[in-house]
């Protein structure tokens, strides 16, 4: 499963953040299995789950710090690190992988100078290889945030980075 | 009554490129028009053929657009709603005859499938529940709760022969009555939409094109076990899936067709959403419960099985989200109709979300026991580029690759595990002369390592030491004895693993040894990647004789590994070479080839 790979960067919550997490949890308390989408909602609210985050949701649902931390690292999508203002996520399903988005995929490391789940210095990009979004009939494609491009060549990837610069 | 409909794709592959723009620009276009009142614009499902989306489809002529852009529609609503002459340049080339236009479903990609899972996709405005009652919606529920016992509910099932459609193909009625004889006041009832084949799209396609189809199932399902609570178990990456789901179960809940006494019985029945996290293995059962109670989604040891003892440890079934699709149309047409279709053992139809090196993507429909061949060559047109087919892979990482020698096999669950495949949740991907089978079951593979949970060892450690023994091959360090090794290890973590996923993880490089095993050898023995993807056992080089010295490449590689005087021919450093190709892509004399 996912690496355990702890971030730096320090945390910057505000107490409006942890107010709207607070509501927000002490509605799901009252779920059957509630952590799961106690945990999506604090990374909608936050972007990611630094240590932090998670405290408060253990304090708040009744449930140990380890508990939650297993859960976090246990999911590929709940993020220990914060991510880039533009989120770039190149699919490597099969019928990607099979039109040559591994290419593509390493272009963008190379044209970042980032590896798979970093984020550039500038906080700008971050870049995640995705598995099947569904798009497969456009394949290959990446997502940049909600944006979908399909049917994509490694001479694209230039382009797209320049789009949002 | 509208004297035309306009009917605008909204599944992800047509949202992508653009179809909300599109649907916006009917609209703001026919009001500009003063048509508003007499043409209506619907957004629907997915039409299947996503490789020329954006789709728009124009009713009552039944013109079929494809490839729109937006700056077409003013062109659309003034020729064809204003003057009434459909537009024929944007028509689907294969929907042109000489007298106007050819029926879509007489075209080659629709002529062979046979709608039931997706009967309503691309018919229906999903966002509507009563477009779903006008099509009988509602009516299975209303007849079960009416007319027939649990146990003939389950009965009829179980005549039908319907099978699961998310992998293994355990019948559906049997699971059922399993899950009815277990005894306990509490019962759930749990739609797997986790969809995690990495390459296949058929669930998130009939919950974007017709939700209401699966909350119907499920209240069937729930009146015939004996169940009041559903969980609908959705991965997060499927967005407008989710969307349509939750306005579906708000609208069924208005009409009292979700919530306590449905239809004036006694009967009480609610649905809540799940969304999962990015974890392949919770699509298996015992995990997806564990994750439903919002915990590590590890799985468990069966027995005792979900019918006994599931989710909150009370019993529980678990069906995929196609399966479901099929329930009410059993329920209303009778089990004979649905036997009527497919083989002796596998009933119905399969949905397939077609991929790869093939003309057609998208997603197809077939009655099972429709040959492979059919599906890639007249329902898929064929391999594009003139290149020739080599393999199909369907059960994405637990199943196993179909060789060309098979293209006539039926397809069918039993056949496809016959030739070492299966049929899993319908992922088809089509590969062509340009794909290496042995890193296509190291793509596999990788995908497994990362997604095991890791909870017993022949799976965590033995299909690790399982991709090292691939990547030996891959880079040409390996022998032959490795080969044999790797069958041996493939055999060993099959046999161990606790869960489906290591119980099926070897597969993919189990069939690509039985049917490609000289393709192995040539990486082992001669140190070559015959389909020239493998990146190191290839090495690019410059024809002398076809080189003019222009330097292009020289200027391209962003290594500086080729070198040159102009006019003469240029040569590359294999050492400082990283093959990433850029120099193939830029020579116009076709003069660098890599072997
Ligand atoms: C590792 C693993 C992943 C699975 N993923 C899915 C999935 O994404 N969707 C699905 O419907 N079934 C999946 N299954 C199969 C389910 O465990 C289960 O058999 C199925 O949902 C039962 O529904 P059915 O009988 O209607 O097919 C998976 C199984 C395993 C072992
Ligand atoms: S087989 Fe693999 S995924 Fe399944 S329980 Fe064992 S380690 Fe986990
Ligand atoms: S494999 Fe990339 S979108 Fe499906």
């Amino acid at each position: 499963m996912s690496k355990i790979k702890v971030s730096n960067v320090p945390f910057t919550g505000t107490p409006a953040q942890e107010q709207k997490l607070r509501e927000a949890l002490a509605e799901l308390k009252e779920i059957p299995g509630g952590l799961m989408p106690a945990l999506q909602k604090a990374q909608e609210i936050y972007g990611y789950l630094p240590i932090e985050v998670q405290k408060i949701v253990a304090d708040v649902m009744d449930v140990s710090l380890e508990e939650v931390f297993g859960v976090v690292t246990f999911y590929a999508q709940f993020s220990l690190n914060p991510k880039g203002r533009y989120k770039i996520g190149v699919c490597l399903g099969t019928a990607c992988y099979v039109k040559g988005s591994g290419d593509i995929f390493e272009a963008f490391k190379q044209q970042l100078g980032i590896d798979a789940g970093q984020c550039t210095e500038d906080g700008k990009f971050s870049l995640d290889a995705t598995r099947c979004i569904g798009c497969c009939g456009l394949a290959p494609v990446l997502t940049v945030n909600e944006d979908v491009y399909g049917k994509l060549t490694t001479d694209d990837v230039a382009g797209i980075i320049a789009k949002y610069h | 009554m509208y004297r035309a409909h306009i009917l605008v794709c909204g599944g992800t592959g047509c949202s992508s490129s653009n179809s909300k723009e599109i649907f916006a620009k009917f609209e703001s276009e026919l009001k500009a028009a003063g048509l508003d009142k007499e043409v209506k614009t619907i957004m629907t499902g997915c039409f299947g053929l996503c490789a020329l989306g954006p789709v728009v489809v124009v009713y009552p002529e039944g013109a079929f657009y494809s490839q729109v852009k937006v700056e077409d529609v003013p062109e659309i609503v003034s020729e064809h709603l204003l003057k009434g002459r459909i537009v024929t340049r944007l028509l689907y080339k294969e929907t042109v005859a000489e007298t106007g236009i050819r029926s879509l479903s007489e075209t080659n990609f629709y002529k062979k499938q046979h709608r039931v899972a997706l009967k309503l996709c691309g018919v229906i405005n999903p966002e509507n529940i009563d477009e779903y009652i006008a099509y009988d919606g509602y009516q299975a529920l209303a007849k079960v709760l009416t007319e027939m016992t649990p146990q003939e509910v389950i009965d009829v099932i179980s005549k039908s022969g319907l099978r699961g459609r998310g992998g293994a193909g355990f019948p559906t009625g049997r699971k059922w009555q399993f899950a009815r004889n277990s005894v306990s006041d509490k019962k759930y009832v749990c739609c797997n939409a986790d969809e995690g084949d990495p390459g296949a799209f058929m669930d998130r396609s009939v919950l974007e094109g017709d939700p209401h189809a699966v909350i119907e199932a499920m209240a069937i399902a729930a009146y015939a076990i004996g169940s009041d609570q559903g969980y609908v178990y959705i991965r997060a990456e499927y967005p407008i899936a989710v969307q349509r789901l939750q306005i579906a179960i708000k609208q069924a809940r208005e009409y009292g067709l979700l919530g306590k006494n449905i239809f004036g019985t006694d009967f009480n029945f609610d649905l809540d959403i799940r969304l999962g996290a990015g974890a392949f293995v919770c699509g298996e059962e015992t995990a997806l419960m564990t994750s439903i109670e919002g915990k590590r989604g590890e799985p468990r040891v069966r027995p005792p099985f979900p019918a006994v003892k599931g989710l909150f440890g009370q019993p529980t079934i678990l069906n995929n989200v196609e399966t479901y699709a099929n329930v009410a149309q059993i329920i209303l047409n009778g089990p004979e109709w649905f036997a009527s279709m497919g083989t002796e053992k596998s009933k119905g139809t399969k949905v397939f979300a077609l991929g790869g090196k093939i003309t057609n993507t998208g997603l197809v429909e077939i009655p099972m026991g429709t040959t492979l061949r059919e599906i890639v060559e007249d329902i898929g047109g064929g391999i594009p580029n003139g290149k020739k087919f080599k393999a199909a892979q369907t059960g994405g990482p637990s199943g196993g690759c179909i060789p060309a020698s098979l293209i006539d096999t039926p397809i069918d669950y039993d056949n496809l595990l016959a030739i070492g495949s299966m049929m899993g949740s319908g992922g088809l991907i089509v590969m062509d002369e340009d794909t290496c089978m042995v890193d296509i079951a190291k793509f596999f593979l990788e995908f497994t390592v990362e997604e095991s949970c890791g909870k017993c060892t022949p799976c965590r450690i033995g299909n690790k030491r399982l991709l090292e023994m691939l990547e030996k091959v891959t880079s040409g360090r390996a022998t032959m004895e490795d080969l044999d090794k790797m069958e041996k290890l493939c055999h060993y973590i099959k046999e161990n693993s606790l869960c489906g996923l290591g119980q099926t993880a070897p597969n993919p490089v189990l069939s690509t040894l039985r049917y490609f095993r000289e393709e192995y050898e040539a990486h082992v023995r001669d140190k070559r990647c015959p389909a020239g993807v493998c990146k190191k056992l290839i090495t690019y080089s410059i024809d002398p004789t076809k080189c003019i010295g222009c330097s292009k490449c020289a200027r391209n590689c962003p290594v500086e590994a080729i070198h040159g005087e102009i006019k003469k021919p240029y040569t590359i450093d294999t050492s400082k070479c990283i093959k990433c190709g850029a120099c193939i892509d830029q020579c116009r004399f076709k003069a660098i080839s890599k072997k």
